[in-house]
């Protein structure tokens, strides 16, 4: 099948959602002539005009603002924010505003939005260019959450969040933009709140978000070779979270390890934990259910350090093992 | 532009032309319709003091002129944002007395099945978008629906409402902005009713006017008496036929004054007691709109009387409709959260 990259496989994924239905459009800083800081939307001001490719002031709250009041008018918005850490300067409207119409209008409202952004660490832009604030957006009914893992699930799990009639927040990794991955030509969706099984095995269940799927995969290969075989869980949509998957898999293997980015107090993980805690997989389990996340501090610049602050494959590989052992 | 509750000649001449368009029965309606907010506010404050109300309210006595003018100059399909402060809007726009009180005693009935209560009125199918609690929150949506209304193509125009000390917000500043540079159809109305809550506007401003703003936009600016609905009518009808030749979105400061505390747990020691009783003597809106009336030979006094009457009616059967309607069913609750 045809090879695209992340960021390409998002650009074909809006390219057809604006070319199907008249009603979405992009709006945000940057997106036009320059392309979108990460390069996303190149080429597709030349295809779509200013009108429907928006450039922005820098006015984060607004650039919400203005999906919301449009898409409470018939329109299907897609907001780009240009890192995450600046969805903080967005939070009234997204939490305030998208979040809550719906309800407090007594059902009676939608909100078709959804506001792209890309997070995480890696690329050495320290502590106000790198965050993963997901847990932030999961705490809000009314969001739905969304972290696609490669390229494949990127443009399946944005169609679907187009198509959707709620504020979707949607969380692309700065690392993932130029991974390849096998792409469909057509369009497809990939229905949101499913978990999947990126890999089975029985020994160890890792439950992984965004770029550390790929990495618990590269675990899994190495682990293999110790006749360790890891099942790497994504569940794409942290909200709603399909866990069914999850404490399926967890009751075959016993054990499970919960892997993310962020940082690990009040993170996402903590979430995935009691899900298992609570569950029938509870008497199934013969190891304590672990957590292995962001260290509780802001990235840091230096290249060293920034590599240390957030899980790896090692680091994954190590605490599987340590799990799969019986060593914790 | 009248200064206390004389009238003089030169003002009733100045009135001359919008009197005469207007008619007299939209002009009597008007008048009905600051009569009917006025009810409103003062039962669901009596409501409120009886123990029949569960949340709290922000009254908009003193302000009804605003409210009618506004919505008088607006046309059905326009889209309104409001603020919290925002009963007076929401009747004036068309929302029936009785789905908005049901909302206010938190019934099935009421326009958000009372999930939203006073500060969250909004009924979708006269694009009443919403009254909002966050102090201008749905001012970033004005660019939004602005978009929205460019890109389909209609002669629509979406108000958004705010208070002066909405003025002050960030999200002002890039909502006008965003609204001026791509000439949104956008008509930014600042009800000036002088405190923030506590907050008095010489306090929180270093200029006179909020209207003082708009230029720093490149956008055309107006301060008018929010106190008389004609002039906030005039202000509005121009900012709705440039926001609909294309021309982009306009600031209209419209000065008024609340009468009544912030909410309900307000002792108002901000301000003087003379102070309100000098605006509620010298110019009340209804007072004032209703000897223009009658000086007009449009009313007589008879018919300037029994408004009040009629108003108290109108609340009466809207109290009772309410009472009659359930609470919402706690089966529910889990409703309406995602579409």
């Amino acid at each position: 099948m045809r090879e695209l990259t992340y960021a390409e496989a998002l650009r074909e994924g809006l390219r057809q959602a604006m070319t199907a239905d008249s009603r979405v459009f992009m709006i945000g800083e940057d997106i036009g002539v320059y392309g979108g800081a990460f390069g996303v939307s190149a080429g597709l001001l030349q295809e779509f005009g200013a009108e429907r490719i928006i450039d922005t002031p820098i006015s984060e709250a607004t650039i919400a603002g203005a999906c919301i009041g449009a898409a409470l008018t018939g329109m299907r918005p897609v907001g780009e924010i240009q890192f995450m850490d600046f969805v903080t300067l967005t939070m009234e409207q997204m939490v305030l505003q998208a979040a809550k119409v719906r309800f407090m209008f007594g059902g009676k409202a939608s909100v078709p939005m959804v506001l792209r952004m890309p997070g995480g660490s890696g690329t050495g832009a320290a502590a106000q260019h790198s965050e993963s604030l997901e847990n932030w957006f999961v705490h809000v009914p009314g969001l739905k959450v969304v972290m696609p893992s490669n390229a494949y699930e990127a443009k399946g799990l944005l169609l679907a969040a187009i198509d959707d009639d709620n504020p979707v927040i949607f969380i692309e990794h700065k690392l993932l933009y130029k991974t390849k991955g096998d792409v469909p030509e057509e369009p497809y969706r990939i229905p949101l709140g499913q978990t999947r099984v990126a890999r089975e095995g029985q020994h160890v269940t890792v439950v992984a978000t965004s770029v550390m799927v790929s990495r618990a995969l590269a675990a899994a290969e190495e682990l293999a070779k110790e006749g360790i075989e890891l099942e790497v869980v994504d569940p794409r949509t942290l909200s709603p979270l399909d866990d069914a998957p999850i404490i399926a898999s967890v009751k075959k293997t016993g054990r499970a390890l919960v892997v993310h980015e962020a940082v690990q107090m009040g993170g996402f993980g903590g979430e995935i934990v009691a899900r298992i805690a609570s569950s029938e997989a509870f008497d199934y389990l013969e190891a304590p259910v672990r957590r292995l996340a962001g260290l509780d501090i802001p990235i840091p610049y230096n290249r060293e350090l920034e590599y240390h602050a957030v899980p790896q494959v090692e680091s994954i590989v190590r605490e599987a093992r340590k799990l799969a052992r019986g060593e914790y | 532009m009248v200064a206390s509750g004389q009238l003089q000649p030169e003002v009733i001449q100045r009135y001359h032309e919008v009197i005469e368009s207007l008619g007299p029965e939209v002009l009597k309606q008007m008048l009905q319709d600051m009569h009917t907010i006025r009810a409103f506010e003062e039962r669901a404050e009596q409501l409120y003091s009886l123990g029949k109300v569960h949340g709290t309210m922000h009254l908009s006595i003193g302000q009804e002129a605003t409210a009618v003018g506004a919505s008088g100059a607006l046309r059905d399909g326009d889209y309104l944002l409001n603020h919290h402060r925002g009963h007076g809007h929401c009747l004036s726009w068309g929302s029936t007395p009785e789905r908005m009180m049901a909302e206010f005693l938190g019934r099935e009935a009421g326009y958000c099945r009372g999930r939203g209560g006073s500060m969250h009125i909004a009924d979708m199918e006269s694009n009443n978008l919403g009254a909002n609690g966050i102090v201008a929150g749905g001012v970033p949506l004005a660019v939004g629906v602005g978009l929205s209304i460019k890109m389909r193509k209609t002669d629509q125009v979406c108000i958004v409402i705010f208070g002066d000390g909405a003025s002050n917000e960030g999200a002002f500043h890039e909502s006008m902005n965003m609204a001026s540079i791509w000439n949104l159809p956008v008509i930014y109305l600042c009800e000036n009713n002088q405190y923030a809550m506590s907050m008095p506007f010489p306090k929180a401003f270093n200029i006179k006017h909020v209207s003082e703003r708009a230029p720093g936009y490149g956008i055309p600016g107006v301060t008018v008496d929010g106190n008389d609905p004609l002039d906030v009518y005039l202000a509005i009808s121009d900012a709705a036929a440039r926001a609909r030749r294309g021309e982009g979105p306009s600031l209209v400061e419209s000065v008024t004054y609340r009468y009544k505390g912030h909410s309900k747990s307000d002792r108002q020691a901000y301000r003087s007691r003379d102070e309100v009783a000098e605006w509620m003597e010298q110019r009340d809106p209804i007072k004032r709109f209703s000897s223009l009336l009658v000086a007009g030979g449009i009313l007589d006094q008879a018919g300037a009387d029994g408004m009040r009457e009629t108003a108290m009616g109108i609340i009466d059967r809207a109290v009772e409709f309410s009472e009659a309607s359930p609470m919402p069913d706690v089966s529910t609750i889990l409703e309406g959260v995602y579409a």
